[in-house]
């Protein structure tokens, strides 16, 4: 696979990462050699393989069930505080670099 | 005095008997720390206060002829990606270098609760990302046993504050290895549970269908001490399994005659240091005149396990490091005009080289075009890995392996190449993949007299076999730490 610089703005601008020119170019080449490591995944046949997303469905999910209700293990009450209490919102916003009493403070969404 | 010969047991009944106190362990865990710690650098955080109130609780308890939990008094260190209410968590990161976390992740809350005394949050790589602790916004650790070497990470700092001496026992996280690399390294036993044994509550995540925590201990009963206090289901946990959770410290002492343990070929080819090969096998002797039936197995997809998980950490890691824009907490650059720069660039100084080759990474192979290519076809290659597992554990009841192809190596030698780096997790991937427990246990030396892990793969949730097989090595061939 072959990544280009342009590949390396793209990505990091999905990943909101402004990177340096040097940062790109250190970038470009380790991708590289490690997706052409990862590249050897494609000698397996995979087509009659389901994809395996996580190791937990395998413990508790009830087979006789249908849809959602096979992870009801998973699930609680739909209600208010029912597993704690909320934050306050004083603790909410003490790691806050920027807040008044109620919002976290950030500059300008919108631009005019 | 350091810590080091004391056992959980031997701590807790000497405070229990008052032959000592908790304050008095805690006093000597800050004394080892104080001297030790400059080189070390095993600790980001020390908790005084929190450790000082524990330690009076517990000898409160003492004083008054109560008995005690079953960990009372023993002091811990807990690594730095765990949250601890009120006391600064970082997660070995520039981006949380000022996070003091509201609450208290669970695994902690239940080491509290049964009686353990933090003493301090544990040095780690950044977000959990490294096999060497020298990716730490912190400075690296070193490795006690040679401190010109890497303790192996990313549980690094939990590792070496154990070997030192400065704690009892320590709990690390492991998404790729991080518990049972750096135990190999330091010359520990480090566990890692089975996926969901162990709730996740707290837990600073890096790739979340791989994490898992667990002890790291001067012995096997210690570990299976740790791992009772903190498994079980946790509704705050949708991952932790509705599974009971047994008397891990009863099951030790049962026989482990009988017993079918599997060698993988796949795990004894190239790349693996001689050295760990002669201790590993003479291991696997031991096993057989301990009356074990040695049997040989393959797991025939083992060398399609490191990439596949490299994609598919980088991919979870990537979307659960998005949180970090300077918002709600954490760094966040100063004198940015726009919202965008300041996510941006508070992303960009906030995290180290390593985390955003891996958020890079994990974008790359989740973006449209490439999703197919690499994400989805290692979660099938994941299932194929799996399957080896299960098909493998169908004739023998646990697999033991070296736990690293090398012993630790050298501060510096492996930062400019992340494949080499990478490779270096190649036989402890897999259980992560799998979900399946490991445990790795000292089994040799090197002539440098660096330290050689054994370890010891076991089904999901049969913690019990693996701890017993590796507490009958132990005892038989007197390696503990």
């Amino acid at each position: 696979m072959k990544v280009s610089e342009s590949d390396v703005r793209y990505v990091a601008d999905l990943a909101n990462l402004e990177l340096t020119e040097e940062e790109r170019a250190h970038l470009q080449r380790d991708l590289n050699s490690i997706l052409t490591y990862m590249d050897s995944l494609a000698e397996l046949n995979t087509d009659k393989v389901a994809p395996m997303a996580q190791v937990s469905d395998r413990y508790g999910v009830d087979e006789s069930k249908q849809g959602s209700q096979r992870f009801s293990y998973a699930a609680r009450e739909d209600i208010v505080e029912g597993l704690r209490k909320s934050l306050p919102h004083d603790e909410a916003l003490a790691n806050a670099p920027e807040a008044d009493e109620n919002f976290f403070k950030v500059p300008k969404v919108i631009e005019r | 005095m350091t810590l080091q010969k004391l056992t959980i047991d031997s701590a807790r009944d000497a405070v229990q008997q008052r032959t000592t106190t908790a304050m008095s362990l805690a006093e000597s865990a800050y004394e080892t720390i104080q001297k030790e710690d400059g080189t070390i650098n095993a600790f980001v955080t020390l908790c005084k206060e929190r450790t000082l109130e524990q330690a009076d609780r517990i000898d409160r308890m003492a004083a008054e002829g109560k008995p005690l939990p079953r960990l009372g008094g023993v002091p811990v260190a807990i690594k730095d990606v765990m949250c601890t209410r009120g006391v600064r968590t970082t997660a070995g990161s520039k981006i949380l270098s000022n996070f003091i976390p509201p609450y208290d992740s669970t695994a902690v809350a239940r080491l509290e609760a049964a009686g353990a005394v933090i003493v301090g949050k544990a040095n780690c790589d950044e977000f959990a990302m490294g096999s060497s602790n020298e990716n730490s916004a912190y400075g690296p650790v070193r490795n006690p046993r040679d401190t010109s070497r890497v303790p192996g990470g990313s549980s690094g700092g939990s590792a070496a504050a154990v070997a030192a001496g400065m704690v009892v026992a320590a709990l690390g996280s492991d998404t790729g290895g991080s518990i049972r690399q750096p135990a190999s390294f330091c010359g520990v036993t480090g566990l890692m549970p089975t996926y969901g044994r162990v709730s996740r509550y707290g837990l600073i995540a890096f790739a979340s269908s791989l994490d898992h925590i667990g002890p790291l201990t001067n012995s096997v009963k210690d570990a299976a001490l740790v791992l009772r206090a903190i498994a079980g289901r946790d509704p705050m946990d949708s991952t932790s399994a509705e599974v009971p959770v047994p008397d891990y410290v009863a099951e030790l002492e049962k026989p482990v005659r009988g017993l079918k343990i599997g060698v993988a070929k796949e795990y004894f080819g190239e790349g693996l240091d001689e050295e760990v090969r002669k201790s590993v096998e003479a291991a696997i002797e031991k096993l057989a005149k301990l009356e074990c039936e040695i049997v040989p197995v393959s797991l025939p997809h083992t060398k399609y396990a490191v990439p596949t998980y490299y994609v598919v950490a980088t991919a979870e890691a990537s979307s659960n490091l998005a949180r970090y824009d300077g918002v709600r907490y954490g760094f966040r650059v100063k004198q940015a005009r726009t919202l965008s720069e300041m996510y941006r660039r508070t992303r960009d100084e906030g995290f180290g080289a390593e985390v955003k080759r891996r958020i890079m990474l994990g974008t790359y192979v989740l973006s449209a075009g490439y999703y197919d290519a690499y994400y989805l076809k290692a979660q099938k290659v994941r299932a194929l890995l799996t399957r080896d597992f299960d098909e493998a554990f169908k004739e023998v009841d646990a697999i033991v392996t070296p736990t690293c192809p090398t012993a630790a190596f050298r501060l510096g030698d492996k930062v400019n190449d992340p494949l080499a780096m990478y490779l270096a997790d190649i036989y402890t991937v897999t259980a992560d993949l799998a979900g399946i427990p490991g445990i790795s246990i000292p089994c040799g030396e090197t002539e440098e007299k660096l330290p050689i892990g054994l370890q010891i793969l076991g089904k999901h949730f049969d913690e019990a076999t693996i701890l017993r097989v590796a507490h009958a090595y132990e005892t038989a061939s007197g390696h503990s730490s």
